[in-house]
Parts: C-alpha cells; sequence; structure tokens
C-alpha cells in the first residue's frame, strides 16, 4: 500500500500549494465586501465599498478596457502578418527579426518604459495621452500574440494548401485572407485573450508612462493600496479578479481544447 | 515563392516600422544616455563601485536564486503528480493553481499584505496559536512570498509540459529490472525533465530579477534592483544612473533567457 500513501502524501502538499495560492484571493474577495475587515465578516456583508470604488475609479476600468481593445486590434493588424512572414521565411533575417520582435518579454518594462520616456518623453501631447501608454502595451504584448500565431502556423502544413490554392488560380491575398488566417484561427484567438489579459493586468511600464489623466486599473488599485482603508482596496481587487477571470477560464479551455485535438 | 517578396515585406513592414520606432530606436539612446552622466561611461561599473547599487544586485540575485530554487522544487513535485495521476477534481485544482499567472506583481503585493500584514491572516492565527502575531508582509520573508507565488504557477505549467512527454515505458522498464523508487526518481525521470527544468528556472529567475510591481507595493526596506531604478530616476532625477542600471538589469535577465534557451534546445518557449 506503499503506492496509496505516496499519491495521498502527494495530494495534501497539491493542496497545501493550491491553498497558498487561492487562501489570499478569497481573503481578499470577502474583505471587498465586509463591513470591517479588522472585525471579520460577521460585522456584515455590504457593498458599499464596491460603491465608494465605482465612485472613485470607474475612470480607471474604462481607460483599462479602451486600451486592451486598441491594444488587440494593433497587435492584430502587426502581429498576424508579421507571424505568417516569419512562418513562411527561414532565413536568418527572419530568425533574427522575430528575435527583435520577442525581446520585450526578456527585458524589464521598466527599462523599456524609461527608454520610452528619454525618447518622447518631450512630445507633451503624446506624452499625456493614453496613446503613451498604448504604445507600452502594444511592445509587450505582440511577442505573445506573434508566439500564438506563429506555433500553429508551424504545425499546420499551410505550404501545400498555398501552393494547391495557387495552381487553381487563387491570388497572394485571395491565399492570405481565405486559407491563411483560417487556418491559423486557434493561434489569433489564444493570443487575442493573452493580448486582452496580459493589458488588462499591466503595471511595470505602465505606472512609468502613466499620467494623473491617464490612470489605468492597476495604476488605481496601487494608489489604492497606498492610501485607501483595506477594505476600499479590496473591493476594487475584487472588481479586477471579475474581470480578469473569465478571460483566464476562457483561455484555459481553449488550450484544453487544442490539446486534445 | 520568390515572387512574393514585395508582398512578404508589406505584411512584415507594420511590425517593423512600430519595433524600430518605440523599440530599437528608443533603447539604443538608452545604452547611450547610460553614458552620459558625470562619469561617463563607467556608469556601466557602477554596479560594482556604486555601494548601494552592489548591495542592491546582491540582494535581488539572492532574492531571485532563492526563490527560483524554492519555486522549481514545490512546483515539480505539484506539477508531476498532476501530469501522472488521474482523479476527480483534477482540472479544477489545475485551473486554480494556473490563474496567479495573470496577477500583476502589485496585486500579489495586496495578497502578501492581506495575508502576512498588520491585519494579516496569519497573524491572526499565529497570535491565537502562539500569542505572538507574525507579521512580515514589509521584511524580505514578505517579497520572498510575493515572488514564490507569482513563479509556481509558471513553472508547474512548464513541469507539466515537460512530464507530459516522458516515456511510461523507460520507467515500467527500469521497475521491472529492480530500481526502487527513488532510483526511478534520479535516473529517469529528473534527466527526462531537465530540459524543462532549465527552461522554467531561468524563467522564473529572470522575472524574479525584473519584478517591480510586488515590491513597490510592500514598500520594503530591502531595494531589489527595480526598485533602486526607480527611485533613481524619479526622486533622485538621475536619468543617466537609471538608464545604466536598467540595462545591467535587461542584459541580466535577457542572458537568462538565453543560456536556457541554448541549453535547453529551442523547443521549450518562455512564458504563455
Amino acid at each position: 500500500m506503499r503506492h496509496k500513501w505516496l499519491f495521498r502524501a502527494q495530494l495534501i502538499f497539491t493542496l497545501l500549494v493550491c491553498g497558498f495560492l487561492i487562501v489570499p484571493v478569497i481573503l481578499s474577495a470577502l474583505a471587498g465586501i465586509t463591513q470591517n475587515f479588522f472585525l471579520g465578516i460577521k460585522s456584515g456583508v455590504t457593498l458599499h465599498w464596491l460603491g465608494e470604488v465605482w465612485q472613485l475609479y470607474s475612470g480607471t476600468i474604462y481607460l483599462s478596457l479602451l486600451i486592451a481593445i486598441w491594444c488587440l486590434i494593433a497587435t492584430l493588424v502587426i502581429g498576424v502578418p508579421a507571424a505568417y512572414v516569419l512562418a513562411k521565411q527561414n532565413g536568418k533575417l527572419a530568425r533574427f527579426i522575430e528575435e527583435i520582435i520577442v525581446l520585450p518579454i526578456a527585458i524589464p518594462g521598466l527599462a523599456i518604459a524609461l527608454a520610452l520616456i528619454i525618447n518622447y518623453g518631450g512630445f507633451r501631447d503624446f506624452r499625456t495621452s493614453w496613446g503613451f501608454i498604448l504604445v507600452g502595451h502594444i511592445l509587450y504584448t505582440l511577442p505573445f500574440m506573434l508566439r500564438s500565431v506563429l506555433a500553429v502556423l508551424s504545425s499546420t502544413n499551410f505550404h501545400e494548401l498555398e501552393e494547391s490554392a495557387a495552381s487553381l488560380g487563387a491570388s497572394f491575398w485571395q491565399r492570405f485572407f481565405t486559407i491563411i488566417l483560417p487556418n491559423a484561427k486557434s493561434g489569433i484567438l489564444a493570443g487575442a485573450l493573452m493580448v486582452v489579459t496580459l493589458s488588462i493586468g499591466e503595471f511595470n511600464l505602465t505606472w512609468m508612462l502613466h499620467t494623473p489623466e491617464t490612470k489605468t486599473l492597476p495604476v488605481g488599485l496601487a494608489d489604492s493600496y497606498a492610501s485607501m482603508r483595506l477594505e476600499v482596496a479590496s473591493a476594487y481587487t475584487l472588481i479586477f479578479f471579475v474581470m480578469i477571470i473569465p478571460l483566464l477560464i476562457a483561455m484555459q479551455k481553449l488550450s484544453q481544447k487544442t490539446n486534445k485535438v | 515563392m520568390s515572387p512574393h517578396y514585395p508582398r512578404l515585406f508589406l505584411l512584415i513592414l507594420p511590425a517593423a516600422i512600430v519595433f524600430t520606432a518605440f523599440f530599437i530606436i528608443p533603447m539604443s539612446r538608452l545604452i547611450f544616455i547610460g553614458g552620459t552622466g558625470e562619469n561617463g561611461w563607467a556608469a556601466y561599473y557602477a554596479i560594482f563601485t556604486n555601494s548601494r547599487y552592489l548591495y542592491s544586485m546582491i540582494a535581488t540575485l539572492i532574492l531571485s536564486f532563492s526563490v527560483t530554487i524554492i519555486s522549481v522544487i514545490i512546483s515539480t513535485i505539484v506539477g508531476l503528480f498532476l501530469v501522472r495521476n488521474q482523479f476527480y477534481g483534477r482540472d479544477i485544482l489545475i485551473s486554480m493553481l494556473t490563474f496567479p499567472l495573470a496577477f500583476p506583481g502589485v496585486v500579489i503585493g495586496f495578497l502578501v499584505i492581506l495575508s502576512a500584514g498588520r491585519q494579516g491572516l496569519i497573524g491572526y492565527i499565529s497570535k491565537a496559536l502562539t500569542g505572538d502575531k507574525w507579521v512580515f508582509a514589509y521584511s524580505i520573508a514578505g517579497l520572498f512570498m510575493g515572488y514564490v507565488y507569482f513563479s509556481i504557477p509558471r513553472v508547474i505549467l512548464t513541469v507539466m509540459a515537460a512530464g507530459e512527454k516522458l516515456e511510461p515505458s523507460l520507467e515500467e522498464a527500469a521497475k521491472s529490472l529492480g530500481a526502487s523508487p527513488w532510483q526511478v526518481v534520479k535516473d529517469i525521470i529528473i534527466p527526462a525533465l531537465k530540459p524543462g527544468l532549465i527552461a522554467s528556472s531561468a524563467i522564473c529567475f529572470a522575472t524574479s530579477m525584473g519584478a517591480f510591481g510586488t515590491a513597490f507595493t510592500l514598500a520594503t526596506n530591502i531595494d531589489v534592483l527595480p526598485m533602486t531604478i526607480y527611485t533613481e530616476f524619479t526622486l533622485n532625477a538621475n536619468i543617466a544612473g537609471a538608464a545604466s542600471l536598467s540595462i545591467v538589469l535587461g542584459l541580466v535577465t535577457w542572458l537568462a533567457l538565453y543560456i536556457a534557451r541554448s541549453l535547453s534546445g529551442t523547443s521549450v518557449a518562455p512564458a504563455g
């Protein structure tokens, strides 16, 4: 029965690790709807703190969604065609370009933000607009879109499909829109979910790039952690979780589906 | 396929323009700006000569190394268990263990405060049990807890991906030849997992080195390198110093990922 003992020990360990990750999240969600965190949940349940967060910070939520949508559009328009070119070309130049585009994953956001501020901080209208934050988000999320589409394209035989379409007289653009894009669909979808999730949660770049007029959700969170009472900060975090968890579930469902095929 | 070069060029042009304008040019200028301080290019040695920078660098390295070791050990046990066993509730468990992947550092800092802060759960429990209120969120232990928190999901995913490729027949053969469970782990499972473990260690190390949000929220007295860069830039207006430090930091994280990729083969992609 050695086997059973080992299984149990591992299961308990796994549950403990899971608890380490999940208990603080539950704690924060509860604190956000508790009258007084110090007295505990028995002090009563309230939506008061959520209302207060909405009053103070709803602007940050709208701005984060706006930036995430534009970031998605930009990474689709820029990233998907680039991924196709990089999947098609096997030369040194193509690998070098790929290496450059994925570099923002390997370099801390702080360094990229500094570089952007030093270069473009002087353009006041640009610096004070949310477009400045958007640029940072595009740099940071593009690698994920590119990788995701590239991985799917590399695993399909799009070369042959393209050649047979070409022999039937399909033009380059017809082939791009009717063969490449449908075949890359699962990669595009996975990349899109990743881009939106990362953009909504991005802090390292955004904290440096934001101005008092352009605060995103994570910037607002940092602000509330530093200056608001624990219940308000928790309620705000709860709103963030409610926004981000459906995206994560969708991502997991998608990866399960593609793994099974 | 050669007649399509102009069109292919057109398709990659938007990415090329955006990256040149907003990444290549700014980063190259950052490298030069790093050499324009009062010490010139020697600023890049300042990480060794300035005691505050050196202290910050060493603290960040030690923190990142220990976080990596602990996270890899924990995640390997959990990841292997999840890959090799089928049981009721397994999928939910996997979901919960990988959710925190997308939590920003600031939120993780806040979760550490809720757990180990002045009104935290750990303090509450420890007070009930021992009469002592344990508060460590704002010390290096709090940072450590936060970093392990955001590392575990990343490493579990990589270990699970590597674990799925393990050959059960090899283990069966070893067992039938009389190998003990420990020998199977040491001689078969660990070597097979090695590329995945190297890759995930590097990702974990690089993320810890560059993490900013958690340290920012906890506002500890230990200055990790990203916090030092931030203070140099905002409080001391030392732009050249901040630039040179962030280039050094970027080199360290990039190098860690690069070495891992060349050791573990190109098939292992970092993150998501």
